[in-house]
């Protein structure tokens, strides 16, 4: 079953009276449930817009997007969706005037109205489970970009979600830190998690997708598997993106 | 035209407050408001403006009441007297013109075009008209609306003319958040006002602390405006006391001498305030 479904997708931004850009044009993709799909594509392409439209921080000119088959539209529950779908961004996005602990905590208390102890209970487990436990009380001006990624995930992880999704979560990281924050995700992604992720790492791609998305202009060229995709593109304009960032 | 020097907080929401409308086109660095000094950080000089101003003043004032005792120290010793009221009347209406200013500035940022416009209206309403026109009317517009006079009235006409301007430090506060953490906050599935109470307000607030501490300066200075008509505060006890011995200029002199000190006082503790406020990221 397709946990996430996105047909003839289209969003346009309008930037003044006269101008309109079209970030995504008729966009069509399935993610299966379990299945992680890593998007690529130059900068510009609409990959970040295509995220946010799933769990509508962006929302869709024309198109529909289907969370396990139940089309999702501007009626729908979209605190609900929202919940089963942890986002994780490049900027990571911690509040900075919460503890780690809090910082992970706040969402299971005041939308699932969990009991404090079972929170913090859930959120010490998660924080194991990024290699941080120690760092629970500190706040997030205190961590390397690395680990406060790293708490970013399990943020999103403590809404207990059945989707995640990454807007290339570790461009932001220094060059040392990446390998952390991709092991996490590899390991997330190995646990059975459906995850669709714009990433550049090549390398992380490879080892953890099941298929490789890629992007140019807003449209969709090319899906296949990564090593038909980085190997024998189809396309090309994915001959000349890979030539360009191999 | 009186220099603002600000800390770096500050700054962020001084940026984006921009009091009279005809500056709102320009973008100009000169911010003309009616704030206060507030010495620089990075000056470490012994005398800088700050000391050396404090030094002057409070220098000039003891020497004043000790030597000069005929007339200053009985002078003194009246106009004192209305500080407490100053404070007073000071610390209620900055409370009143925060809660209103909370509402105006989530009004502002609020996405019903109805409320925005609301909002938009009283902060355009406030600023173009003058601070003492607008003190005196709604003084006497609580007297004849709701029978409140005196000091209650003053309280409210200053926390309603300071709570637009407030509205617009709370509005330039929340505008300063980075968007994404709005953004992460609905993306775990927070409502919008969750995110506002839990994630927006509580960083919007250590914003413009330091930029709440300018306005209650302002108001402590502003707050002699009402004192005209209602209260028995530091100015009145002057005027009061010029009244009685016709010592004009010594009484407005000592008048001045303790406004300067107390606003001095303060805005070296906003300073400090900011300080910290910044060490702590
Ligand atoms: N909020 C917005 N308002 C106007 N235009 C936007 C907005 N967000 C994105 N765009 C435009 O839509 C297009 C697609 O942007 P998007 O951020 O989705 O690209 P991207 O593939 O994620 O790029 P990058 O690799 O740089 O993150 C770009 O031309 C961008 O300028
Ligand atoms: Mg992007």
């Amino acid at each position: 079953m397709a946990r996430i479904r996105v047909e003839n997708l289209c969003k346009d931004f309008v930037t003044d009276a006269s101008k309109s850009i079209h970030a995504v044009k008729n966009a069509s993709l399935s993610v299966e449930e379990g299945e992680v799909v890593v998007i690529i594509g130059p900068s510009g392409s609409g990959k970040s817009t295509l995220l946010r439209t799933i769990n509508r921080l962006e929302i869709p000119t024309s198109g529909k997007i289907f969370f396990d088959e139940v089309e999702v539209s501007s009626n729908s529950d979209i605190r609900h969706i929202r919940e089963e779908v942890g986002m994780v961004f490049q900027s990571f996005n911690l509040f900075p005037h919460l503890t780690v602990l809090e910082n992970i905590t706040l969402a299971p208390m005041r939308v699932k109205k969990m009991a404090k102890a079972e929170a913090h209970a859930l959120a010490y487990t998660l924080l194991e489970r990024v290699g941080l436990s120690e760092k629970a009380n500190s706040h997030p001006n205190q961590l390397s970009g690395g680990q406060q990624q790293r708490v970013a995930i399990a943020r999103a992880l403590a809404m207990n979600p059945k989707v995640m999704l990454f807007d290339e979560p570790t461009s932001a990281l220094d060059p040392e830190m990446i390998k952390e924050v991709l092991d996490v995700m590899l390991s997330l992604a190995k646990s059975g998690m459906t995850m669709l992720i714009v990433s550049h790492e090549m390398g992380f791609a490879t080892a953890a997708a099941d298929r490789i998305v890629f992007m140019d202009e807003g449209e969709i060229i090319e899906v296949a598997k990564p090593e038909v995709l980085f190997n024998n593109p189809q396309s090309k304009r994915t001959e000349k993106f890979l030539k360009h960032i191999l | 035209m009186k220099k603002n020097e600000y800390g770096e907080h500050a700054n962020l929401v001084k940026k984006l407050v921009s009091r009279p409308p005809e500056t709102q086109k320009v973008s100009t660095k000169i911010q003309m408001t009616d704030g206060v000094l507030i010495p620089r950080k990075d000056d470490h000089h012994v005398f800088n403006s700050w000391r050396l101003t404090f030094i002057i003043a409070a220098g000039l004032l003891t020497f004043l009441v000790i030597f000069v005792p005929t007339p200053y120290r009985s002078i003194f010793l009246v106009v004192i007297q209305g500080a407490p009221t100053t404070f007073q009347v000071t610390i209620i209406s900055i409370i009143g013109a925060i809660i209103i200013g909370l509402f105006v500035g989530l009004g502002s940022v609020a996405k019903s075009y109805i409320v925005n416009m609301i909002s938009g209206i009283y902060v355009e309403f406030i600023r173009g008209i003058p601070l003492l026109v607008q003190l005196i009317f709604i003084y006497y517009a609580m007297g004849r609306l709701f029978r409140i006079e005196g000091m209650l009235a003053a309280i409210a006409a200053l926390s309603i003319c300071f709570g637009a301007y407030m509205g617009e430090i709370v509005r330039a506060g929340i505008q300063a958040i980075p968007k994404g953490q709005m953004e992460a906050a609905i993306a775990l599935g927070l409502t919008r006002g969750q995110a506002f109470r839990y994630v927006i307000l509580p960083q919007t607030i250590k914003v413009i602390l330091p930029a709440i501490g300018n306005e209650f300066i302002s108001m402590l200075k502003d707050s002699s405006l009402v004192s005209t008509i209602a209260l028995t505060d530091i100015l009145r006890k002057g005027r009061e006391h010029i009244a009685r011995t016709f010592l004009s200029l010594e009484t407005m002199f000592v008048v001045a001498l303790v406004y300067l000190l107390i606003t001095l006082i303060l805005s070296r503790l906003v300073g400090i305030l900011e300080e910290r406020l910044h060490k702590n990221g």
